[in-house]
């Protein structure tokens, strides 16, 4: 059964049909066009596919598109302001926090959330609010620390 | 032109430099596009129904039920592959690994395939397809798959490498044996020998991007694919003789790619996906789910060790002599071999022999995973090396650089070395200052060192110049962590001109000469070398088209800071001419300006790496935390000094997670029971602390750079580092992989149960 879905997403009014059991990580990826969230798992284990929905951090693989109706949603294409880079996406690039880059729309949106609700985490605070979201490739140790200088940049600033 | 590869010691400007990668934005940005980010017009949905049981002859397949539901396209079966069964065995083995033909081998083997319109049309049509399967009995345990009345699971099996050929099929397909010198007269010489089995269980790379591919073929027999691989003309390769096409009609484009570590060097859906679109007549998108990733793509070997190792009074290994039992899934492999030749290779030795055996069990078809099969081998003999320390007082690490090999020492597999990095990653290990920090409660310290070979392999690069100077360097291998900054840093380096350029793109295989595989740490090394070369026959020609411009004889201009300089008291004044300035003339000195390269890139200098790692154990809970952990690994030369970094950081946490709680669990039906990531949980960023890292530069001398490869080796030393610092931490030697909560609660408790058997004893014994 197709439905029909107003949002907001990334800032814009979005209007979609897509079928009552899609998740809102499909209607993104196939119907709305926006791939940056990326299907790591399909089940919430992985958080390649975080996006933030009324401000709160989600597994978009969890939650159906219909459940999107006249919600705010913000996906990673929306982070950077035009070419303006969020302080964020700056930091991941010069610190080298990223290597095949399939996990990183997903940790920049946790990272988004972590710092709108704890401007100065510790190391820990850090580890565990990003726990939720698997890289195979770095180890973590330069997304930790990205993250670290974006919060102090963003402090600053 | 050999010649021209060796290393010449010259002073760097911008190799050692950590500019931003060129990729970087559009990754963070979300317009990087990935296997599965790929669209055509048209496309339909492709799955694939998989076997849910380990062992089964097919009898019959019915896809009619499927192929009348409406929005389905397309099915196939393995009827509609061309039947290899009495054709070249390599490539028979990947397409039943593909389609499965008589029989399923594994939980998860493809079956029959669909292409629909959509996604739910595609579910539905598997659901019609009725398989007969006649069951077969199982066997998943590699161990149980080589004792006597284990289920056979190929009667065309003959163990290879035995003579005379044996006459009884047998799930061990291989043997392969190394070593040099009188084992036995070794022994003879020991004061202690140890003797033990080590076990370590199977474990996925676990990439965050499952696999994914567009095909398209058209009616008139060409084709295209998109697909996230670490080796985009292997995979034209393998497609194109899997499906009766010419090589050459099929193009294939690598996408971005979201990890491999090995497990994207195979053909899996890709055939599939092409055959699909043959038979619609519309371009196909298959993308595996996780579940599928775990169940039907190519995770690592479950192995089953046995060593002695003989040592004298003073430390000196006298002897060694490992039999290696690799499981390799259903298909003969290469797994067991490699173990066998990277057992030892850190350590010289008069005497030693090593035997593997390669194991067919129903799991999927083992494929490599960084350093392939180098980290369960070095699991059992580093954790050797430490117990044979503690048995004669002498400190594990002094033992290691007693017997590290070095320069001139003949590797236990055979090749003599050249200059090495070993013995200096020990030293820098002694000197550090994380083997002297002080240890908490219930916290031990381990150390271990790993070995890979590196690999060269066929490379070509094209180095195009713009006519506004700026330079298109076009490499045919996969960027998988930052490889095209690094090789823009080698370009700019060669050419004397600024990292920003440069432009490096990794061309489809309609743009360059054939390409090996992205894997043997080789991308940097062998496109570097390409690069360099590719750069100097450009150099050439610019000199070339610089004599022109003067009117002068070429023999007169040099090539100096991205600028032809005439040299010579008759021409030393004429000004120099700056790249740009000779790729505006170009349409009148000759036309575009252009370097191109291929070659076979010899000579990938073997990488050594010592890790020290702190863990702390909690008593209560078996779980097991990495306080700390430091790696030192050889670079040869660290081309990009971060990715470096990267790279080391990386392994060694895939490492942490194999050594702790990676593996696959079977059921007594042969089903796997953890196929995803809740339950085969990889290191979370809570699970790991910051991983200190030091680049050692040993020079590779067969690269005109020095450089050596540098990703897998990382990996190697980790079980054991995290194996003896569990055994330092409790004084209970861990000889079972992963070393997770319950296994190392039972460790503790058959200890001390020992323990007070033993002070129960001695009452009596007095
Ligand atoms: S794809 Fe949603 S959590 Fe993995
Ligand atoms: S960078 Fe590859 S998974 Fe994180």
């Amino acid at each position: 059964m197709t439905q029909l879905v107003n949002t907001q997403i990334n800032g814009d009014a979005v209007g979609f049909a897509c079928e009552i059991d899609e998740t809102l990580l499909d209607v993104l990826r196939n119907r709305v066009g926006l791939s940056g969230a990326k299907e790591g798992c399909g089940t919430g284990d992985c958080g390649a596919c975080s996006v933030i929905l009324d401000g709160t951090l989600v597994c978009s693989c969890l939650v159906l598109g219909v459940e999107a109706e006249g919600r705010k949603v913000e996906t990673v294409e929306g982070l950077s302001d035009g070419a303006d880079l969020h302080p964020l996406q700056t930091k991941f690039i010069e610190h080298a926090a990223l290597q095949c880059g399939i996990c990183t729309p997903g940790f920049l949106m946790a990272a988004k959330a972590l710092l709108k609700n704890n401007p100065d985490p510790t190391e820990e605070e850090i580890r565990y609010a990003l726990a939720g979201n698997l890289c195979r490739c770095t180890g973590y140790d330069k997304i930790v620390r990205a993250v670290q200088a974006t919060a102090a940049d963003m402090r600053g600033s | 032109m050999s010649s021209d590869t060796k290393f010449t010691g010259q002073k760097f400007k911008s190799i050692g430099t950590s500019p931003l990668r060129p990729d970087g934005i559009d990754k963070v940005t979300g317009r990087a596009r990935f296997g599965a980010d790929i669209n055509l017009p048209g496309q339909l949905v492709g799955r694939i129904l998989r076997s849910p049981h380990p062992h089964a002859a097919i009898r019959s397949i019915d896809t009619s039920k499927a192929e009348a539901l409406a929005g389905v396209k397309a099915v196939i079966t393995s009827a509609d592959l061309p039947d290899l069964t009495n054709g070249n065995s390599e490539l028979f083995n990947i397409l039943d690994n593909c389609m499965a033909r008589t029989h399923v081998y594994y939980d998860g083997h493809a079956v029959a395939a669909v292409a629909a319109v959509d996604a739910t049309t595609a579910r539905k049509a598997l659901k019609l397809i009725e398989v007969d399967y006649e069951l077969l009995p199982h066997v998943t345990d590699v161990d149980e798959a080589v004792a006597k009345g284990a289920p056979i699971l190929n009667k065309k099996c003959f163990t290879e490498g035995v003579e005379p050929k044996p006459r009884k099929a047998s799930n061990i397909a291989r043997r392969s044996e190394f070593g040099h010198g009188d084992v036995e007269a070794g022994f003879a010489k020991a004061a202690v020998i140890i003797e033990r089995n080590f076990r370590t269980e199977q474990t996925h790379q676990g990439y965050i991007e499952p696999h994914a591919c567009v095909a398209s073929i058209s009616p008139d027999g060409s084709g295209e694919l998109w697909v996230c691989t670490q080796g985009h003309f292997v995979f034209r390769q393998h497609c194109a003789e899997l499906l009766g096409m010419d090589v050459s009609k099929l193009r294939v484009t690598p996408t971005e790619i979201g990890g491999g570590f090995g497990g994207k060097t195979h053909v899996w859906t890709e055939p599939v996906a092409l055959a699909l679109s043959r038979k619609a007549n519309r371009p196909v998108k298959l993308v595996m789910s996780r579940d599928e990733v775990f169940r039907a793509s190519g995770p690592t070997s479950a192995t089953s060790i046995d060593i002695r190792i003989g040592v004298t009074k003073k430390g000196r290994i006298t002897a060694g002599d490992a039999t290696l039992r690799y499981a390799s899934g259903p298909y003969v492999g290469m797994w067991a071999e490699l173990g066998a030749m990277t057992s030892f290779a850190c350590y010289d030795m008069k005497n030693v022999r090593t035997v593997g055996l390669e194991v067919l069990v129903n799991r999927p078809k083992t494929t490599a995973y960084r350093a392939p099969s180098a980290p369960m081998a070095a699991f059992a003999v580093e954790s050797m090396m430490d117990e044979l320390a503690a048995s004669i007082g002498m400190d594990p690490l002094e033992m290691r650089i007693l017997n590290a090999a070095k320069k001139g020492t003949r590797s236990s597999y055979g090749p003599v070395y050249g200059p090495i990095g070993i013995g200096p990653t020990l030293q820098a290990a002694r000197e550090h200052p994380h083997m002297s920090a002080p240890l908490g409660k219930n916290q031990g310290r381990g150390m271990a060192c790993g070995f890979w070979f590196n690999f060269g392999g066929q490379t070509c690069t094209d180095l195009n110049i713009a006519p506004d100077g700026s330079v298109c360097l076009t490499v045919g291998t996969i960027d998988v962590g930052g490889a095209r900054a690094s090789l823009a840093l080698v370009a700019a380096e060669e050419l004397g001109i600024s990292y920003d350029q440069v432009r490096t793109v990794v061309g489809d295989t309609s743009s360059l000469g054939y390409n090996d595989m992205t894997d043997g740490s080789r991308g940097t090394f062998s496109s570097s070398m390409a690069t360099i070369m590719s750069a100097r026959n450009a150099i050439k020609i610019l000199k070339e088209r610089a004599a022109k411009m003067w009117d002068i004889p070429v023999e007169k201009v040099t090539w100096e800071e991205g600028c032809a300089k005439a040299v010579g008291k008759k021409y030393g004044n004429l000004s120099p001419l700056s790249l740009a300035e000779i790729a505006e003339a170009a349409p009148n000195t000759g036309g575009p300006i252009a370097g191109h390269n291929e070659l076979v890139a010899d000579g990938a200098g073997v990488s050594f790496a010592t890790h020290i790692c702190d863990v702390e154990v909690d008593p209560e809970t078996g779980r097991t935390q990495v306080v700390k952990y430091t790696v030192i690994q050889d670079a040869g030369k660290a081309v990009h000094p971060t990715y470096v970094e990267g790279q080391y950081q990386g392994g060694a946490a895939q490492g942490i997670g194999w050594a702790l709680n990676e593996e696959y669990v079977y059921g007594e039906d042969g089903r796997l029971q953890n196929s995803g990531f809740l339950d085969y949980r990889i290191p979370v960023c809570s699970d790991l602390p910051m991983i200190g890292t030091q680049i050692l530069e040993i020079p590779n001398p067969n690269h005109p750079y020095g450089i050596r490869g540098v990703g897998e080796t990382s990996i190697v030393p980790p079980l054991a580092a995290i194996g003896n610092a569990v055994s330092n931490a409790f004084g209970v030697r861990m000889t079972h992989v992963p070393m997770s909560a319950p296994r190392i609660l039972k460790a503790l408790d058959e200890a001390e149960s020992k323990k007070a058997d033993e002070t129960q004893q001695l009452p009596l014994e007095l």
